[in-house]
């Protein structure tokens, strides 16, 4: 963006990871599942890469921040000064206690897929997936495609509950039993047992079960704590502005950014990957702006789950205690779209394989739509 | 020197973001599945093009020189 925007100064780009720009979404999808091999995920050509002329400083972390003088301190001791600096760190997967066992694992990176990936490929008798949330889903779902035994573990009497509802976290829960997974709602994870690998899982019901591969998808942490004591103001993120900006010069993005959008009213932190891209893209037109011209970034988040042959797409905040209207398909048939509505607005829109109308009612939430024009406007259709 | 904008649908879950960049160029319709109203925009939609390639979340758009 930066590049495009005309900014022909110095650019560096620093990453703790050893690899090139790698797109996420594939790691508990096409790429855990086998059909993909690595070269598909790269986000850019080496060509373009290239013609970006940045300074790369690839598996290398940020160790520390000074706001004043905009100045980055790697993990070697180094510094890099700047006019402008973009804080998108991320985030890192909460991990659940071990017991110092091998077979346990987390899922964010590349190299954590193909760790999973080489477990499944050596056909253990079950897996256990612990977290019903998308990620711990998608996992699932590959796994139960690629012909394996799978337990998952929720918290919550019912997955997702707490985003999308009863009903539709309900339908979350059935379409895991349609396709042979063992779903225990309402119970937790004590712990693990096992000889140097993981045997069994320890649930909060007193009973445990057996699992040679556990992983464990229950929610991620914003990784700012290199940041700690920089004088930016953290709490379940980097707080930022309207406009992205956290200090003169400094913006973040993406899952480690916190901010209010003025269309919902709303400080949130969005883990989605369309945010990582168009949340990127106003920080760097932020930081290029003047404070005269900067622009409040005021979008309805979207994103997309695969989880089998569905297409789980949600635009907007959903809430539990939303009113929930089934306005196409039907439950049922595991095709359907709802729509979200809270204070007389309409605030969410969630497909089951529905993705024109996802689109369409997103747009209707950008423009304000009241909760009863959009329940008209789709009985019209 | 042209170009022509390519889909592969293999890839395409018809989420009709290219739409919302480019509705001239691309449509989701009814029946859910993405066409191309005009493979050969030319060289003032090129912007907005690769807009539609960059946020494509399956990597689906690309574009054939010609
Ligand atoms: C398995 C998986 C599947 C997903 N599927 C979907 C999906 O289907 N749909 C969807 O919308 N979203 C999905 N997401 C979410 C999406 O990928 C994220 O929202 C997106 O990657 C966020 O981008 P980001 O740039 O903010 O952070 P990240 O992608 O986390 O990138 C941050 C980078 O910064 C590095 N870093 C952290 N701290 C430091 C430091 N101190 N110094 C240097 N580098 C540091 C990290 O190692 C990382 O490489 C998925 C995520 C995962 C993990
Ligand atoms: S954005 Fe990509 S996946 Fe979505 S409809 Fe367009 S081409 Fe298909």
């Amino acid at each position: 963006m930066l590049r495009r925007e005309g900014f022909d100064g110095a650019i560096t780009i620093i990453g703790d990871e050893p690899h090139q720009p790698y797109d996420r979404p594939p790691l508990s999808k096409q790429l855990l599942a086998g059909e993909w091999e690595q070269d598909r995920i790269a986000l850019s050509d080496d060509e373009s890469l290239q013609d970006l002329g940045a300074d790369w400083r690839l598996g290398r972390r940020a160790a520390g921040l000074d706001v004043a003088n905009r100045t980055v301190t790697l993990d070697d001791g180094s510094t890099v000064a700047a006019d402008g600096i973009l804080i998108a760190t991320g985030a890192r997967c909460r991990e659940l206690p071990t017991n110092g066992l091998d077979g346990i694992y987390t899922l964010r990176g590349l190299d954590d897929c193909l760790a999973i990936r080489a477990e499944l490929e050596d056909s253990p008798q079950r897996v256990a997936v612990v977290g019903a949330g998308f990620i711990g889903a998608e996992v699932a779902a590959t796994a139960r495609e690629r012909g394996l035994e799978v337990t998952v573990i929720e918290a919550l009497p019912v997955p997702l509950g707490r985003v999308l509802g009863t009903e539709v976290g309900t339908v979350c829960a059935d379409v895991h039993r349609d396709h042979g997974v063992d779903l225990r709602l309402g119970v937790g994870v004590d712990g693990f047992d096992g000889h140097g690998r993981v045997e069994r899982v320890n649930l909060s019901d007193g009973t445990s079960m057996d699992a040679d591969v556990v992983v464990v998808g229950i929610g991620v942490i914003p990784n700012t704590e290199w940041l700690e004591g920089s004088g930016l103001e953290l709490d379940n993120g980097v707080v930022c502005d309207e406009t992205c900006l956290a200090a003169p010069g400094i913006a973040a993005a993406g899952d480690v950014a916190r901010w209010p959008n003025r269309l919902f009213g709303e400080i949130m932190r969005v883990e989605h990957w369309d945010n990582a891209i168009a949340q990127g893209q106003h920080a760097a037109l932020r930081l290029l702006a003047s404070d005269d011209e900067a622009q409040p970034y005021a979008p309805v988040p979207w994103f997309w789950s695969d989880q089998y042959d569905r297409k789980i797409q949600l635009a907007g905040r959903a809430r539990p205690d939303d009113e929930v209207r089934i306005i196409t398909g039907s439950t049922e048939e595991r095709r359907f779209a709802a729509l979200y509505g809270r204070a007389g607005r309409l605030v969410g829109v969630l497909g089951f394989n529905r993705p024109r109308h996802v689109m369409k009612y997103r747009n209707l939430i950008e423009q304000g739509t009241s909760f009863e024009e959009a329940i008209k406007i789709a009985e019209q259709e | 020197m042209g170009y022509r904008v390519v889909v592969d649908y293999d890839l395409c879950e018809s989420n009709a973001i290219c739409m919302q960049v480019a509705p001239d160029i691309f449509e989701v319709r009814d029946d859910d599945f993405l066409y191309l109203l005009n493979e050969t925009p030319g060289d003032e939609a090129r912007e907005r093009v690769n807009e539609s390639i960059q946020r494509c979340p399956k990597q689906a758009i690309s574009v054939a020189e010609e």
